[in-house]
Protein backbone atom coordinates (compact mmCIF):
# COMPACT_ATOMS: atom_id res chain seq x y z
CA UNK A 1 0.00 0.00 0.00
CA UNK A 2 3.29 2.37 1.18
CA UNK A 3 4.72 1.60 -2.13
CA UNK A 4 1.89 2.07 -4.56
CA UNK A 5 1.97 5.61 -6.55
CA UNK A 6 -1.73 6.16 -7.01
CA UNK A 7 -2.27 7.88 -10.49
CA UNK A 8 -4.21 10.61 -8.84
CA UNK A 9 -1.30 11.94 -6.89
CA UNK A 10 0.87 11.55 -9.85
CA UNK A 11 -1.01 13.69 -12.20
CA UNK A 12 -1.12 16.35 -9.17
CA UNK A 13 2.56 15.98 -8.92
CA UNK A 14 2.96 16.74 -12.59
CA UNK A 15 0.25 19.46 -13.13
CA UNK A 16 1.10 23.12 -13.52
CA UNK A 17 0.26 25.69 -11.30
CA UNK A 18 -3.31 26.94 -11.42
CA UNK A 19 -3.60 29.13 -8.24
CA UNK A 20 -1.08 30.61 -6.20
CA UNK A 21 -0.68 32.76 -3.11
CA UNK A 22 2.64 34.75 -3.12
CA UNK A 23 3.79 36.20 0.18
CA UNK A 24 -0.21 37.51 0.63
CA UNK A 25 -0.74 39.24 4.24
CA UNK A 26 -4.29 40.14 5.25
CA UNK A 27 -5.62 42.65 7.72
CA UNK A 28 -8.82 43.82 8.85
CA UNK A 29 -8.92 47.60 10.59
CA UNK A 30 -11.03 47.42 13.67
CA UNK A 31 -11.31 50.11 16.43
CA UNK A 32 -7.97 52.01 14.66
CA UNK A 33 -6.45 48.61 14.90
CA UNK A 34 -5.36 46.05 12.14
CA UNK A 35 -6.19 42.46 13.22
CA UNK A 36 -4.18 40.66 11.24
CA UNK A 37 -5.55 37.18 9.42
CA UNK A 38 -2.79 35.80 7.34
CA UNK A 39 0.89 36.79 7.61
CA UNK A 40 3.03 36.41 4.30
CA UNK A 41 1.43 33.22 2.88
CA UNK A 42 2.89 31.80 0.38
CA UNK A 43 1.24 28.46 -1.18
CA UNK A 44 0.59 27.16 -4.72
CA UNK A 45 -2.33 24.81 -6.03
CA UNK A 46 -1.06 22.43 -9.16
CA UNK A 47 -4.02 21.68 -11.27
CA UNK A 48 -5.84 18.88 -11.33
CA UNK A 49 -4.95 17.87 -7.38
CA UNK A 50 -7.29 18.02 -4.33
CA UNK A 51 -5.68 20.05 -2.09
CA UNK A 52 -7.01 19.59 1.61
CA UNK A 53 -6.26 22.71 4.13
CA UNK A 54 -6.44 22.11 7.80
CA UNK A 55 -6.27 23.90 10.83
CA UNK A 56 -7.88 24.89 14.03
CA UNK A 57 -10.62 27.64 13.77
CA UNK A 58 -9.07 31.13 13.55
CA UNK A 59 -5.89 30.21 11.89
CA UNK A 60 -6.93 32.08 8.96
CA UNK A 61 -8.19 29.24 6.86
CA UNK A 62 -11.43 31.33 4.88
CA UNK A 63 -9.75 34.16 4.96
CA UNK A 64 -7.34 32.41 2.70
CA UNK A 65 -10.22 30.98 0.49
CA UNK A 66 -11.71 34.38 0.65
CA UNK A 67 -8.53 35.84 -1.13
CA UNK A 68 -8.28 33.18 -3.59
CA UNK A 69 -11.92 33.68 -4.97
CA UNK A 70 -10.89 36.82 -5.69
CA UNK A 71 -13.53 38.06 -3.10
CA UNK A 72 -11.44 40.36 -1.08
CA UNK A 73 -8.17 41.70 -1.89
CA UNK A 74 -4.95 40.85 -0.14
CA UNK A 75 -3.27 43.77 1.97
CA UNK A 76 -0.04 43.00 0.26
CA UNK A 77 1.15 40.06 -1.93
CA UNK A 78 -0.70 38.37 -4.21
CA UNK A 79 -3.25 35.58 -6.18
CA UNK A 80 -2.04 34.35 -9.56
CA UNK A 81 -4.97 32.32 -11.44
CA UNK A 82 -3.44 31.00 -14.45
CA UNK A 83 -1.27 33.33 -15.79
CA UNK A 84 -2.41 36.53 -14.18
CA UNK A 85 -2.79 38.46 -11.00
CA UNK A 86 -6.55 38.19 -9.52
CA UNK A 87 -7.99 41.05 -8.88
CA UNK A 88 -11.43 40.10 -8.75
CA UNK A 89 -14.17 36.87 -8.86
CA UNK A 90 -13.55 34.48 -11.68
CA UNK A 91 -16.10 32.49 -13.36
CA UNK A 92 -13.61 29.72 -13.94
CA UNK A 93 -13.41 30.05 -9.99
CA UNK A 94 -16.35 28.20 -7.45
CA UNK A 95 -16.60 28.84 -4.35
CA UNK A 96 -18.82 26.36 -2.13
CA UNK A 97 -19.00 28.75 1.16
CA UNK A 98 -19.76 27.48 4.88
CA UNK A 99 -23.15 29.06 4.92
CA UNK A 100 -25.63 28.50 1.92
CA UNK A 101 -26.10 31.81 -0.24
CA UNK A 102 -28.88 29.98 -2.01
CA UNK A 103 -31.38 32.81 -2.91
CA UNK A 104 -34.38 31.74 -0.65
CA UNK A 105 -36.81 33.31 -2.81
CA UNK A 106 -35.23 31.04 -5.81
CA UNK A 107 -36.45 27.43 -5.73
CA UNK A 108 -34.08 24.91 -6.47
CA UNK A 109 -34.22 24.72 -9.89
CA UNK A 110 -33.93 28.62 -10.43
CA UNK A 111 -31.27 28.47 -7.93
CA UNK A 112 -29.06 26.13 -9.76
CA UNK A 113 -29.89 28.24 -13.35
CA UNK A 114 -28.61 31.84 -11.81
CA UNK A 115 -25.09 31.25 -13.16
CA UNK A 116 -26.05 30.36 -16.15
CA UNK A 117 -29.07 33.23 -16.54
CA UNK A 118 -25.69 35.87 -15.61
CA UNK A 119 -24.03 33.89 -18.02
CA UNK A 120 -26.62 35.35 -20.37
CA UNK A 121 -27.82 31.66 -21.77
CA UNK A 122 -31.19 30.79 -23.19
CA UNK A 123 -33.79 29.52 -21.03
CA UNK A 124 -34.19 26.02 -22.59
CA UNK A 125 -30.46 25.14 -22.17
CA UNK A 126 -30.93 26.41 -18.92
CA UNK A 127 -33.18 24.12 -17.73
CA UNK A 128 -31.31 21.38 -19.46
CA UNK A 129 -28.29 21.79 -17.90
CA UNK A 130 -30.08 22.45 -14.43
CA UNK A 131 -31.97 19.27 -14.89
CA UNK A 132 -28.97 16.73 -14.85
CA UNK A 133 -27.54 18.71 -11.82
CA UNK A 134 -30.37 18.38 -9.64
CA UNK A 135 -30.19 14.55 -11.00
CA UNK A 136 -26.40 14.82 -10.35
CA UNK A 137 -26.21 15.83 -6.87
CA UNK A 138 -29.37 13.73 -6.20
CA UNK A 139 -32.05 16.26 -5.51
CA UNK A 140 -34.35 14.85 -8.43
CA UNK A 141 -37.90 15.22 -7.02
CA UNK A 142 -37.29 18.34 -5.18
CA UNK A 143 -37.20 21.18 -8.08
CA UNK A 144 -39.37 23.33 -6.52
CA UNK A 145 -38.52 23.55 -3.45
CA UNK A 146 -37.56 26.44 -1.32
CA UNK A 147 -34.42 26.19 0.28
CA UNK A 148 -36.50 26.63 3.46
CA UNK A 149 -37.98 23.51 2.83
CA UNK A 150 -34.66 21.44 2.88
CA UNK A 151 -32.85 19.97 5.38
CA UNK A 152 -29.46 20.86 5.62
CA UNK A 153 -27.71 18.18 3.81
CA UNK A 154 -30.54 18.73 0.62
CA UNK A 155 -29.14 22.32 0.84
CA UNK A 156 -25.47 21.82 0.83
CA UNK A 157 -26.46 19.17 -2.16
CA UNK A 158 -28.55 22.47 -4.11
CA UNK A 159 -25.22 24.88 -3.29
CA UNK A 160 -23.11 22.27 -4.69
CA UNK A 161 -24.93 22.13 -8.01
CA UNK A 162 -25.24 25.38 -8.45
CA UNK A 163 -21.54 25.70 -7.77
CA UNK A 164 -21.22 23.24 -10.59
CA UNK A 165 -23.70 24.90 -13.01
CA UNK A 166 -20.81 27.42 -13.67
CA UNK A 167 -18.75 24.65 -15.01
CA UNK A 168 -15.48 25.98 -12.77
CA UNK A 169 -12.17 24.42 -13.41
CA UNK A 170 -11.12 25.51 -9.85
CA UNK A 171 -13.56 24.85 -6.91
CA UNK A 172 -12.97 26.30 -3.21
CA UNK A 173 -14.99 24.72 -0.09
CA UNK A 174 -14.82 26.30 2.92
CA UNK A 175 -15.83 23.21 5.70
CA UNK A 176 -19.03 22.42 3.27
CA UNK A 177 -20.19 19.85 5.18
CA UNK A 178 -19.42 20.88 8.73
CA UNK A 179 -22.65 21.55 9.56
CA UNK A 180 -24.06 18.56 9.15
CA UNK A 181 -24.48 14.88 11.06
CA UNK A 182 -21.15 12.71 11.02
CA UNK A 183 -23.25 10.10 8.50
CA UNK A 184 -24.49 12.88 6.14
CA UNK A 185 -21.44 14.06 6.23
CA UNK A 186 -19.24 10.84 5.20
CA UNK A 187 -22.64 10.33 2.74
CA UNK A 188 -21.71 13.90 0.90
CA UNK A 189 -18.26 13.03 0.58
CA UNK A 190 -18.48 10.06 -1.18
CA UNK A 191 -20.62 12.39 -3.73
CA UNK A 192 -18.26 14.96 -3.87
CA UNK A 193 -15.79 12.51 -4.75
CA UNK A 194 -17.36 10.47 -7.06
CA UNK A 195 -18.88 13.60 -9.29
CA UNK A 196 -14.68 14.94 -9.34
CA UNK A 197 -13.11 11.69 -9.99
CA UNK A 198 -12.24 12.21 -13.98
CA UNK A 199 -13.46 15.84 -14.18
CA UNK A 200 -9.80 17.51 -13.71
CA UNK A 201 -11.03 19.84 -11.70
CA UNK A 202 -9.03 21.44 -9.06
CA UNK A 203 -9.96 21.39 -5.71
CA UNK A 204 -9.08 23.29 -2.42
CA UNK A 205 -10.94 21.74 0.41
CA UNK A 206 -10.75 23.52 3.82
CA UNK A 207 -11.77 21.28 6.99
CA UNK A 208 -10.74 21.25 10.69
CA UNK A 209 -11.78 17.72 10.13
CA UNK A 210 -8.39 15.33 10.06
CA UNK A 211 -10.21 12.13 8.79
CA UNK A 212 -11.92 14.30 5.90
CA UNK A 213 -8.66 16.05 5.18
CA UNK A 214 -6.83 12.59 4.63
CA UNK A 215 -10.12 11.40 3.01
CA UNK A 216 -10.76 13.76 0.49
CA UNK A 217 -7.11 14.88 -0.50
CA UNK A 218 -4.11 14.07 -2.79
CA UNK A 219 -2.27 16.91 -0.21
CA UNK A 220 -2.88 18.33 2.69
CA UNK A 221 -1.69 21.65 3.73
CA UNK A 222 -1.66 22.22 7.87
CA UNK A 223 -2.27 25.66 8.56
CA UNK A 224 -1.13 27.34 12.36
CA UNK A 225 -1.82 30.40 13.62
CA UNK A 226 -1.82 33.54 11.13
CA UNK A 227 -1.62 30.88 8.04
CA UNK A 228 1.93 29.48 9.17
CA UNK A 229 2.54 26.28 7.50
CA UNK A 230 3.11 24.16 9.78
CA UNK A 231 3.04 20.71 7.52
CA UNK A 232 2.54 20.38 3.61
CA UNK A 233 2.59 16.72 2.13
CA UNK A 234 1.41 14.59 -0.38
CA UNK A 235 -1.32 11.69 0.57
CA UNK A 236 -0.53 8.99 -1.13
CA UNK A 237 -3.30 6.82 -0.43
CA UNK A 238 -4.65 4.44 -3.46
CA UNK A 239 -8.05 5.97 -4.39
CA UNK A 240 -11.20 5.36 -4.71
CA UNK A 241 -11.06 5.70 -0.56
CA UNK A 242 -13.53 4.65 1.71
CA UNK A 243 -14.22 6.07 4.81
CA UNK A 244 -14.17 2.96 6.56
CA UNK A 245 -11.64 0.83 4.90
CA UNK A 246 -9.29 3.67 6.02
CA UNK A 247 -10.10 3.73 9.21
CA UNK A 248 -8.58 0.72 9.82
CA UNK A 249 -5.17 1.27 6.92
CA UNK A 250 -1.94 1.76 8.64
CA UNK A 251 -0.55 4.88 6.31
CA UNK A 252 -4.08 5.90 7.29
CA UNK A 253 -3.25 5.62 10.90
CA UNK A 254 0.35 6.66 10.28
CA UNK A 255 -0.91 9.89 8.58
CA UNK A 256 -3.79 10.76 11.06
CA UNK A 257 -0.87 10.98 13.95
CA UNK A 258 1.99 13.11 12.21
CA UNK A 259 -1.18 15.70 11.03
CA UNK A 260 -2.20 15.47 14.66
CA UNK A 261 1.33 16.50 16.15
CA UNK A 262 1.73 19.21 13.80
CA UNK A 263 -2.22 20.58 14.73
CA UNK A 264 -0.73 20.52 18.20
CA UNK A 265 2.62 21.97 17.57
CA UNK A 266 0.63 24.61 16.27
CA UNK A 267 -0.95 25.69 18.92
CA UNK B 1 -24.80 10.21 -7.20
CA UNK B 2 -28.04 7.98 -7.23
CA UNK B 3 -29.02 7.87 -3.92
CA UNK B 4 -31.80 9.75 -2.57
CA UNK B 5 -31.13 12.78 -0.55
CA UNK B 6 -32.01 12.28 2.88
CA UNK B 7 -34.93 14.36 3.81
CA UNK B 8 -38.49 15.57 4.35
CA UNK B 9 -41.23 13.28 2.59
CA UNK B 10 -44.69 14.64 1.95
CA UNK B 11 -47.80 12.03 2.23
CA UNK B 12 -51.47 12.32 2.11
CA UNK B 13 -53.64 13.12 5.44
CA UNK B 14 -56.61 12.17 5.90
CA UNK B 15 -59.12 14.54 8.19
CA UNK B 16 -62.32 15.04 8.43
CA UNK B 17 -64.13 18.31 7.91
CA UNK B 18 -64.54 19.14 11.39
CA UNK B 19 -60.83 18.80 11.95
CA UNK B 20 -59.93 20.90 8.79
CA UNK B 21 -62.19 23.61 10.00
CA UNK B 22 -63.45 22.96 13.58
CA UNK B 23 -61.44 25.62 15.02
CA UNK B 24 -61.95 28.15 12.49
CA UNK B 25 -65.73 27.78 12.32
CA UNK B 26 -65.87 28.38 16.04
CA UNK B 27 -63.91 31.48 16.04
CA UNK B 28 -66.41 32.53 13.62
CA UNK B 29 -69.19 31.91 15.28
CA UNK B 30 -67.96 33.53 18.73
CA UNK B 31 -67.18 36.84 16.36
CA UNK B 32 -70.75 36.85 15.07
CA UNK B 33 -72.41 35.66 18.67
CA UNK B 34 -70.18 39.14 20.00
CA UNK B 35 -70.76 41.30 17.50
CA UNK B 36 -75.20 39.83 17.84
CA UNK B 37 -74.73 40.98 21.51
CA UNK B 38 -73.13 44.41 21.48
CA UNK B 39 -76.16 45.10 19.07
CA UNK B 40 -78.65 44.27 20.69
CA UNK B 41 -77.42 45.34 24.46
CA UNK B 42 -76.88 48.94 22.53
CA UNK B 43 -80.32 48.73 21.44
CA UNK B 44 -81.90 47.48 24.82
CA UNK B 45 -80.07 50.30 26.35
CA UNK B 46 -80.57 53.50 24.33
CA UNK B 47 -83.25 55.14 25.63
CA UNK B 48 -83.96 53.14 28.69
CA UNK B 49 -80.47 53.13 30.63
CA UNK B 50 -78.54 55.68 28.44
CA UNK B 51 -80.03 58.70 26.17
CA UNK B 52 -79.64 58.39 22.34
CA UNK B 53 -79.41 61.69 21.61
CA UNK B 54 -75.59 60.67 22.24
CA UNK B 55 -75.11 57.43 21.56
CA UNK B 56 -78.21 56.71 18.46
CA UNK B 57 -78.79 53.01 18.23
CA UNK B 58 -78.38 50.60 15.67
CA UNK B 59 -81.81 50.46 14.68
CA UNK B 60 -81.37 54.26 13.68
CA UNK B 61 -78.19 53.90 11.88
CA UNK B 62 -79.30 51.05 10.02
CA UNK B 63 -82.47 53.49 8.63
CA UNK B 64 -80.02 56.65 8.13
CA UNK B 65 -77.58 53.80 5.88
CA UNK B 66 -80.64 52.91 4.25
CA UNK B 67 -82.02 56.66 3.24
CA UNK B 68 -78.73 57.35 2.55
CA UNK B 69 -78.04 54.69 0.04
CA UNK B 70 -81.69 55.42 -1.68
CA UNK B 71 -80.89 58.85 -1.77
CA UNK B 72 -77.20 58.17 -3.41
CA UNK B 73 -75.69 60.32 -0.33
CA UNK B 74 -74.37 56.94 0.89
CA UNK B 75 -72.48 56.08 -2.68
CA UNK B 76 -70.95 59.33 -4.06
CA UNK B 77 -69.79 60.11 -0.61
CA UNK B 78 -67.89 56.74 0.04
CA UNK B 79 -66.65 56.89 -4.07
CA UNK B 80 -64.72 59.90 -3.02
CA UNK B 81 -63.04 58.75 -0.45
CA UNK B 82 -62.30 55.77 -1.77
CA UNK B 83 -60.68 57.16 -4.59
CA UNK B 84 -58.34 59.30 -2.26
CA UNK B 85 -57.26 56.03 -0.77
CA UNK B 86 -56.58 54.43 -4.01
CA UNK B 87 -55.00 57.46 -5.28
CA UNK B 88 -53.22 58.45 -2.42
CA UNK B 89 -51.76 54.88 -2.02
CA UNK B 90 -50.44 54.28 -5.50
CA UNK B 91 -49.15 57.39 -5.16
CA UNK B 92 -47.09 57.12 -1.80
CA UNK B 93 -46.14 53.47 -2.69
CA UNK B 94 -44.80 53.87 -5.87
CA UNK B 95 -42.93 57.07 -5.01
CA UNK B 96 -41.74 55.35 -1.83
CA UNK B 97 -40.80 52.05 -3.35
CA UNK B 98 -38.55 53.74 -5.51
CA UNK B 99 -37.20 56.52 -3.61
CA UNK B 100 -36.19 53.64 -1.26
CA UNK B 101 -34.74 51.18 -3.51
CA UNK B 102 -33.07 53.90 -5.57
CA UNK B 103 -31.34 56.11 -2.56
CA UNK B 104 -30.52 53.09 -0.20
CA UNK B 105 -28.42 51.35 -3.07
CA UNK B 106 -26.60 54.61 -2.75
CA UNK B 107 -24.65 54.18 0.39
CA UNK B 108 -23.27 57.79 1.09
CA UNK B 109 -26.50 59.28 -0.11
CA UNK B 110 -28.39 57.86 2.21
CA UNK B 111 -26.36 58.41 5.13
CA UNK B 112 -26.42 62.05 4.44
CA UNK B 113 -30.40 62.02 3.84
CA UNK B 114 -31.24 59.23 6.52
CA UNK B 115 -31.71 62.18 9.26
CA UNK B 116 -33.84 64.50 7.21
CA UNK B 117 -35.74 61.95 6.19
CA UNK B 118 -36.63 60.52 9.90
CA UNK B 119 -37.39 64.14 10.93
CA UNK B 120 -39.81 64.66 8.27
CA UNK B 121 -41.15 61.00 8.92
CA UNK B 122 -42.22 62.03 12.39
CA UNK B 123 -43.83 65.10 11.72
CA UNK B 124 -47.96 64.39 12.48
CA UNK B 125 -48.97 63.83 8.77
CA UNK B 126 -52.27 65.97 10.04
CA UNK B 127 -49.79 69.23 10.98
CA UNK B 128 -49.08 69.23 7.06
CA UNK B 129 -52.92 69.40 6.19
CA UNK B 130 -53.39 73.44 6.58
CA UNK B 131 -50.20 73.59 4.62
CA UNK B 132 -51.88 71.49 1.65
CA UNK B 133 -55.04 73.91 2.10
CA UNK B 134 -52.99 76.46 0.88
CA UNK B 135 -50.64 74.82 -1.52
CA UNK B 136 -53.54 72.36 -3.44
CA UNK B 137 -57.07 73.87 -2.09
CA UNK B 138 -59.75 71.93 -0.91
CA UNK B 139 -60.30 69.35 -3.41
CA UNK B 140 -59.40 66.10 -3.92
CA UNK B 141 -56.07 66.55 -4.55
CA UNK B 142 -54.97 68.06 -0.59
CA UNK B 143 -56.25 64.68 0.77
CA UNK B 144 -54.57 62.27 -2.20
CA UNK B 145 -51.46 64.33 -1.42
CA UNK B 146 -52.27 63.77 2.04
CA UNK B 147 -52.82 60.15 1.97
CA UNK B 148 -49.67 59.59 -0.56
CA UNK B 149 -47.52 61.90 2.05
CA UNK B 150 -48.02 58.96 4.77
CA UNK B 151 -48.02 56.26 2.96
CA UNK B 152 -44.83 57.51 1.23
CA UNK B 153 -42.34 57.30 4.25
CA UNK B 154 -43.72 54.31 5.58
CA UNK B 155 -42.90 52.10 2.34
CA UNK B 156 -39.78 53.74 1.52
CA UNK B 157 -38.39 53.11 5.07
CA UNK B 158 -39.28 49.50 5.21
CA UNK B 159 -38.22 49.18 1.33
CA UNK B 160 -34.62 51.36 2.43
CA UNK B 161 -34.10 49.16 5.30
CA UNK B 162 -34.98 45.56 3.22
CA UNK B 163 -32.29 46.96 0.75
CA UNK B 164 -29.68 47.99 2.87
CA UNK B 165 -30.04 44.20 5.31
CA UNK B 166 -29.56 42.53 2.34
CA UNK B 167 -27.21 39.21 3.37
CA UNK B 168 -23.70 40.20 2.16
CA UNK B 169 -23.21 36.25 1.38
CA UNK B 170 -25.77 36.74 -1.46
CA UNK B 171 -24.08 39.72 -3.04
CA UNK B 172 -20.64 37.89 -3.11
CA UNK B 173 -22.55 34.67 -4.34
CA UNK B 174 -23.60 36.96 -7.60
CA UNK B 175 -20.19 38.35 -8.03
CA UNK B 176 -18.84 35.11 -8.13
CA UNK B 177 -21.02 33.90 -10.63
CA UNK B 178 -19.36 37.30 -12.51
CA UNK B 179 -22.23 39.10 -12.29
CA UNK B 180 -22.51 42.79 -12.75
CA UNK B 181 -23.38 46.04 -10.26
CA UNK B 182 -26.89 45.22 -12.69
CA UNK B 183 -27.11 41.85 -12.04
CA UNK B 184 -26.39 42.01 -8.06
CA UNK B 185 -29.43 45.05 -7.93
CA UNK B 186 -32.11 43.25 -10.02
CA UNK B 187 -30.96 39.29 -8.96
CA UNK B 188 -30.46 39.70 -5.43
CA UNK B 189 -31.42 43.29 -4.35
CA UNK B 190 -34.74 43.45 -5.55
CA UNK B 191 -35.83 40.47 -4.53
CA UNK B 192 -34.24 40.53 -0.93
CA UNK B 193 -36.06 43.96 -0.49
CA UNK B 194 -39.62 42.85 -1.57
CA UNK B 195 -40.35 41.54 1.97
CA UNK B 196 -39.46 45.34 2.97
CA UNK B 197 -41.13 47.00 0.02
CA UNK B 198 -44.28 44.35 0.87
CA UNK B 199 -44.25 45.22 4.62
CA UNK B 200 -43.73 48.82 4.08
CA UNK B 201 -47.21 48.31 1.93
CA UNK B 202 -48.74 46.34 4.21
CA UNK B 203 -48.54 48.99 7.39
CA UNK B 204 -49.26 51.36 4.92
CA UNK B 205 -52.56 50.38 3.32
CA UNK B 206 -54.55 51.90 6.97
CA UNK B 207 -52.60 55.10 7.04
CA UNK B 208 -54.21 55.81 3.28
CA UNK B 209 -57.19 55.37 4.91
CA UNK B 210 -56.41 57.76 8.04
CA UNK B 211 -54.73 60.62 5.51
CA UNK B 212 -57.58 60.99 3.53
CA UNK B 213 -60.39 60.94 6.63
CA UNK B 214 -58.18 62.90 8.10
CA UNK B 215 -58.08 65.32 5.19
CA UNK B 216 -61.49 65.16 4.71
CA UNK B 217 -62.30 66.26 8.49
CA UNK B 218 -59.89 69.25 8.42
CA UNK B 219 -61.57 70.91 4.99
CA UNK B 220 -63.83 69.48 2.40
CA UNK B 221 -67.35 69.34 0.73
CA UNK B 222 -67.38 65.28 -0.16
CA UNK B 223 -66.63 62.61 1.34
CA UNK B 224 -67.01 60.36 4.18
CA UNK B 225 -64.83 62.49 6.47
CA UNK B 226 -67.56 65.32 5.54
CA UNK B 227 -70.48 62.98 6.37
CA UNK B 228 -69.21 62.61 9.74
CA UNK B 229 -67.91 66.63 9.91
CA UNK B 230 -71.70 67.63 8.78
CA UNK B 231 -73.78 65.47 11.08
CA UNK B 232 -71.97 65.74 14.25
CA UNK B 233 -72.48 69.55 13.57
CA UNK B 234 -76.14 69.06 13.35
CA UNK B 235 -76.19 66.81 16.69
CA UNK B 236 -76.82 63.88 14.20
CA UNK B 237 -74.75 60.89 16.23
CA UNK B 238 -77.35 58.43 14.09
CA UNK B 239 -75.48 60.31 10.69
CA UNK B 240 -72.03 59.89 12.57
CA UNK B 241 -72.28 56.26 13.47
CA UNK B 242 -73.28 55.65 9.68
CA UNK B 243 -70.13 57.36 8.04
CA UNK B 244 -68.15 55.16 10.79
CA UNK B 245 -69.69 51.93 9.96
CA UNK B 246 -69.39 52.67 6.58
CA UNK B 247 -65.58 53.54 6.76
CA UNK B 248 -64.87 50.24 8.97
CA UNK B 249 -66.45 48.58 6.24
CA UNK B 250 -63.65 49.91 3.98
CA UNK B 251 -61.06 49.27 6.11
CA UNK B 252 -61.85 45.66 6.50
CA UNK B 253 -61.90 45.26 2.40
CA UNK B 254 -58.19 47.00 3.11
CA UNK B 255 -57.62 44.76 5.46
CA UNK B 256 -58.21 41.33 3.49
CA UNK B 257 -55.26 43.16 0.85
CA UNK B 258 -53.43 42.84 3.65
CA UNK B 259 -53.97 39.46 4.88
CA UNK B 260 -53.18 38.61 1.18
CA UNK B 261 -49.77 40.60 1.06
CA UNK B 262 -48.99 39.46 4.37
CA UNK B 263 -48.82 35.88 3.27
CA UNK B 264 -47.01 36.62 0.12
CA UNK B 265 -44.44 38.15 2.06
CA UNK B 266 -44.00 35.05 4.23
CA UNK B 267 -43.75 32.41 1.02
CA UNK B 268 -40.14 31.81 1.55
CA UNK B 269 -39.22 33.06 4.57
CA UNK B 270 -36.84 30.79 6.43
CA UNK B 271 -39.05 29.17 9.15
CA UNK B 272 -37.34 30.05 11.81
Amino acid sequence: MNGSVPSRGDHARSGRRVLAANAVTKQFAKDGAAIVALDQLTVSIAEGSFVTVLGRSGCGKSTLLNLLAGLVPPTTGEIHYRDRVLTGPDTGIGYLTQTDTLMPWRDVRRNIELPLEIRGLPAARRREIARDLVERVGLGGFEKHYPRELSGGMRRRASLARMLAGSPETLLMDEPFGALDAQLRTELQQDLLALWQGTGQTVVFVTHDIDEALLLGDRVVVLGPLGRILLDREIGLARPRSADALRTDPAFVALHRELSAALRQGR
Amino acid sequence: MSMAAAGPVRVGLEQSWWQRHGATAVVWLLRLGLLAAILVLWQVAADRWIDSTFTSKPSEIVGRLGDWSADGTLWTNTWVTVQEIVYGFALGAAAGAIAGFGLASLTLVYRVLDPFMMALYSIPKVALAPLFIVWFGIGMHMKVLLAAATVFFLVFLNTAAGVREVDRGLIDAVRLMGGTRRDIARKVVLPASMTGLLTGLKVAIPYALIGAVIGELVASNRGLGYLINDSAAQFDTAGVFAALVVLSVIAGVLNIFVGVIGRRVNRWKPAD
